[in-house]
């Protein structure tokens, strides 16, 4: 009965969108107050019924109701319950519905938030959203059914695919799809500004915000699938370059190039059409993404059922909304005013920089992804492409660009002056320098090329604490002065400083890991030692263990300092499920301040020991932290005032007294 | 500057990276990409290249002999021919024998192939999908197809 009134739920979410998108860009069309207001109800209640549907799916997922296809290939009665829970979108069908549940769940906040918005760009961007959930909601009703019943109803499940029985699926997921998927109110955003004809520098006051939003889960999105990947495949990789990985990536390049040309926007009135370009293209890629990696064109283990129809079906959704938006764009955008041009040297040159950079790094990454599909379309040929590529193309085009950014915040609007700008960031340059020499002295001539990685990453870091310690007035005033100066900054200046800081953070992981990893693989005995990363670890034994759906052989190992005193234990296990008779690898990771030492274990030798591969992994999780700092900053970035639905614009940034902050959530 | 040659910086430069971009593109996909074959496709031209291959298929059924430490050779089918491959190093969780398996590697004189990696690439079914494809257009395909 509740799967029943889920499907429902599901039909009638389809029928309100599709009036939603009708009525209300109607209505903007012929200025009809009545039809635009259509639009508001109905994405709070297409969201309610799309949540129903949801709560729907979820209860027989729980309850373990097995007349329900999906919960029979998917769960088990013996899965724990975290993973009933999880296993909701640990699926094709349950992931679309989590895609909609997530889209409605935007479009509703615009519709909550969106007091202040001009009615007709209102109208038209919560139309907008409702052609895209029409769109994927359609496709979920006609091929991707997941309240389809099983008659008679088996007994037992077929357990879902252990890769992804793992806390990293009730995370990885959701903050993926909040990040693609927040890309499409900035989409709407531009599309409904196409159509009115009309955009200007409030329009991007209005779209940063959810532009912010997105990127925040995208970023931790894409780090914690990275971290996922890389303790739950046994490989110590975080980064493979694998077309899924690509397919999370692009949009991150163009949303955060979007980031920064709005500010140009907001702040210039200037890069209006490209920004609107870039709001278009950046859910495009979105789509792509979600076309790629659901459509079964790659083989991995997000793609869960390969059915041409469905590949077809995401395939007309993506050429419709591209093509369309696209068209769109070309047919409407100089009915939009350009903006003024400026000097090259300012802090607008600097982001225009930026957003050359990222777009082209996207487009290497698009041309890598998408290259082998085509080439076997048109001759048959299969290639891959990889991590050689991606080096040799996205590499040389970060390290300019990163290069610059500590310059960026610290020009002036308008007109910069460089060689000042250079004054200031003497202290960081030479503390990188020297930072290069040390590591090229510590390590010879060997991490040359490491020795500058680092000494950019120090760059990168340093870079952002001068720009704060100069806005706050580092040698022109007091220490409290400079308190005072601090605290008055928009926290937006703050955002600025994480978010470059956490990108130096992450580009030192990776600069570390890559070169200075020490990988063994040996055939260990109990009692048998090896040493890594100052260690020395100690094979113990193999104990079989029995676990709720799964049976696993857990290698127990002891970590020894250099005084052959025990630090601490490690376990290292391969799972076996008997279900889907697949093994998978548990890695035994231990951190030690930033650094990890990783064992994953392989088969038996035919001489009784057993395949043992130990990486020492320095600094790897500064990888990681590095998005989470980049993550805080977005935060302190959308906590800025002027970046407040509805806040009152303020007369003088930093000079206003600091008023009641209004309630926004 | 005058507007024009404000304009024109912006422009030169920004076609500056775009054609660097594209020459490192160009450069790339002639030399970093690696060719994907299954056993019978390969040609003696393949075997003496220099390039990077992923070779495809199934891993025969009581090929796989376990040397010393973690050295391990096996035979890669399509039930048309075979191909005898070694490996140093940890299989991935799903690797089976008459099971799919991706390896890339290069081959060596004589035909034999050295994997550097093994890659566990597959879907609910076991199978990658370029194998699966392959072994589809050969018509030896023997798995059932669930969808």
């Amino acid at each position: 009965m509740t799967v029943e009134l889920g499907h429902f739920a599901l039909v009638l979410a389809l029928a309100l969108s599709i009036i939603q998108a009708v009525l209300p860009v109607l209505g903007a069309r012929r200025n009809d107050d009545r039809m635009m207001a259509v639009a508001v109800p109905a994405s709070f209640t297409v969201f309610a019924l799309i949540a129903l549907s949801f709560v729907a799916l979820t209860s027989a997922h729980v309850l373990s109701d097995f007349s329900v296809q999906n919960v029979f290939e998917n769960s088990h009665s013996q899965k724990p319950l975290l993973y009933k829970f999880t296993g909701v979108w640990g699926n094709h069908e349950g992931s679309m519905l989590l895609w909609v549940l997530i889209l409605s769940f935007f479009t509703a906040l615009v519709a909550f938030f969106g007091n202040n918005l001009p009615p007709t760009l209102k109208a038209n961007v919560l139309g907008v959203q409702a052609w895209i959930g029409s769109g994927f909601l359609l496709f979920i009703v006609g091929t991707s059914n997941p309240f389809a019943r099983l008659n008679p109803a088996p007994i037992e499940g077929q357990d879902l695919n252990p890769i992804l029985q793992d806390i990293g699926l009730a995370i990885h997921p959701p903050m993926l799809y909040l990040g693609y998927v927040g890309f499409s109110v900035c989409f709407s955003f531009a599309v409904a500004a196409l159509i009115d004809g009309r955009i200007d520098a409030a329009w991007a006051r209005w779209v940063r915000p959810w532009t912010l939003t997105a990127w925040i889960f995208l970023t931790g999105g894409i780090a914690m699938g990275s971290y996922w990947a890389y303790y739950e495949l046994g490989w110590g990789g975080w980064w493979f370059w694998d077309p899924v990985e690509n397919a999370s990536f692009m949009p991150w390049l163009a949303g955060t190039a979007l980031l920064h040309s709005a500010l140009v926007m907001e702040k210039r009135s200037a890069l209006k059409i490209w920004t609107v370009l870039l709001a278009i293209l950046t859910f495009s890629l979105s789509l792509l993404g979600t076309f790629l990696v659901r459509s079964g064109v790659l083989t991995s283990v997000h793609t869960f059922a390969t059915d041409p129809g469905r590949g077809l079906f995401i395939l007309a959704i993506l050429v419709l909304f591209i093509g369309g938006s696209l068209a769109l764009f070309a047919w409407r955008a100089q009915t939009l005013a350009p903006g003024g041009l400026f000097q090259p040297i300012s802090r607008e040159g600097a982001l225009v920089f930026n957003n050359l950079f990222l777009t082209t790094a996207a487009a290497t990454v698009l041309i890598g992804t998408l290259y082998p599909l085509l080439l076997e379309s048109l001759t048959g040929e299969k290639i891959s492409v990889g991590a050689p590529f991606f080096n040799l193309t996205f590499g040389p085009l970060m390290i300019p660009l990163l290069a610059a950014v500590p310059f960026g915040p610290l020009l002036a609007w308008k007109r910069g002056d460089i060689l000042a700008v250079a004054q200031r960031l003497m202290t960081a340059f030479f503390v990188a320098l020297l930072v290069v020499a040390f590591v090229v002295y510590r390590t010879s001539a060997s991490g040359v090329l490491a020795a500058f990685g680092i000494g950019l990453a120090v760059w990168l870091m340093l870079g952002a604490v001068t720009d704060l310690s100069i806005k706050a007035g580092i040698g022109k005033t007091s220490l409290r002065g400079m308190a005072q100066r601090i605290t008055g900054l928009p926290r937006s200046v703050f955002g600025t400083a994480f978010a470059h800081f956490g990108l130096g953070i992450t580009l030192l992981g990776i600069v570390a890991t890559t070169t200075f990893a020490t990988e063994s693989v040996l055939v260990m005995k109990p009692g048998d030692g090896i040493r890594a990363g100052g260690y020395t670890l100690r094979f113990d034994r193999v104990d079989a263990v029995k676990g709720s759906n799964y049976t696993e052989d857990q290698g127990k190992f002891t970590i020894l300092n250099d005084e052959g005193q025990p630090v601490t234990d490690l376990l290292s296990a391969k799972r076996f499920f008997p279900v889907r008779k697949m093994q998978t690898t548990e890695a035994g990771i231990k951190t030690f301040m930033f650094s990890q030492l990783y064992v994953s274990l392989g088969d038996a030798a035919k001489d009784g020991g057993i395949v043992v591969r130990i990486w020492w992994k320095p600094l790897v999780t500064l990888i990681w932290l590095g998005g989470v700092v980049m993550m805080i900053g977005g935060g302190m970035s959308l906590l800025d005032r002027r970046l407040r639905i509805g806040a009152p614009a303020k007369s003088k940034l930093g000079k206003a007294k600091p008023q009641p902050a209004r309630a926004t959530s | 500057m005058t507007r024009k040659q404000k304009r024109l910086s912006v422009i030169g430069g920004g076609l500056f990276v775009l054609a660097v971009a594209a020459a490192l593109v160009l450069f790339a996909l002639q030399q970093k990409i690696a060719f994907f074959r299954m056993p019978s496709d390969i040609q003696t031209s393949d075997v003496e290249s220099e390039s990077r291959f992923r070779l495809g298929g199934l891993v025969e059924k009581g090929s796989v002999v376990r040397g010393d430490g973690t050295r391990i050779s096996f035979s890669v089918t399509d039930h048309v021919k075979s191909v005898p491959v070694t490996y140093d190093g940890i299989l991935p969780d799903l690797f089976r024998e008459d099971q799919g398996v991706v390896i890339e590697g290069k081959f060596m004189p004589g035909g034999a192939f050295v994997a550097d990696s093994v890659l566990a690439k597959h879907d609910e079914n076991y199978m990658p999908k370029e194998v699966a494809d392959s072994l589809k257009a050969k018509g030896v395909w023997q798995g059932g197809s669930k969808q």
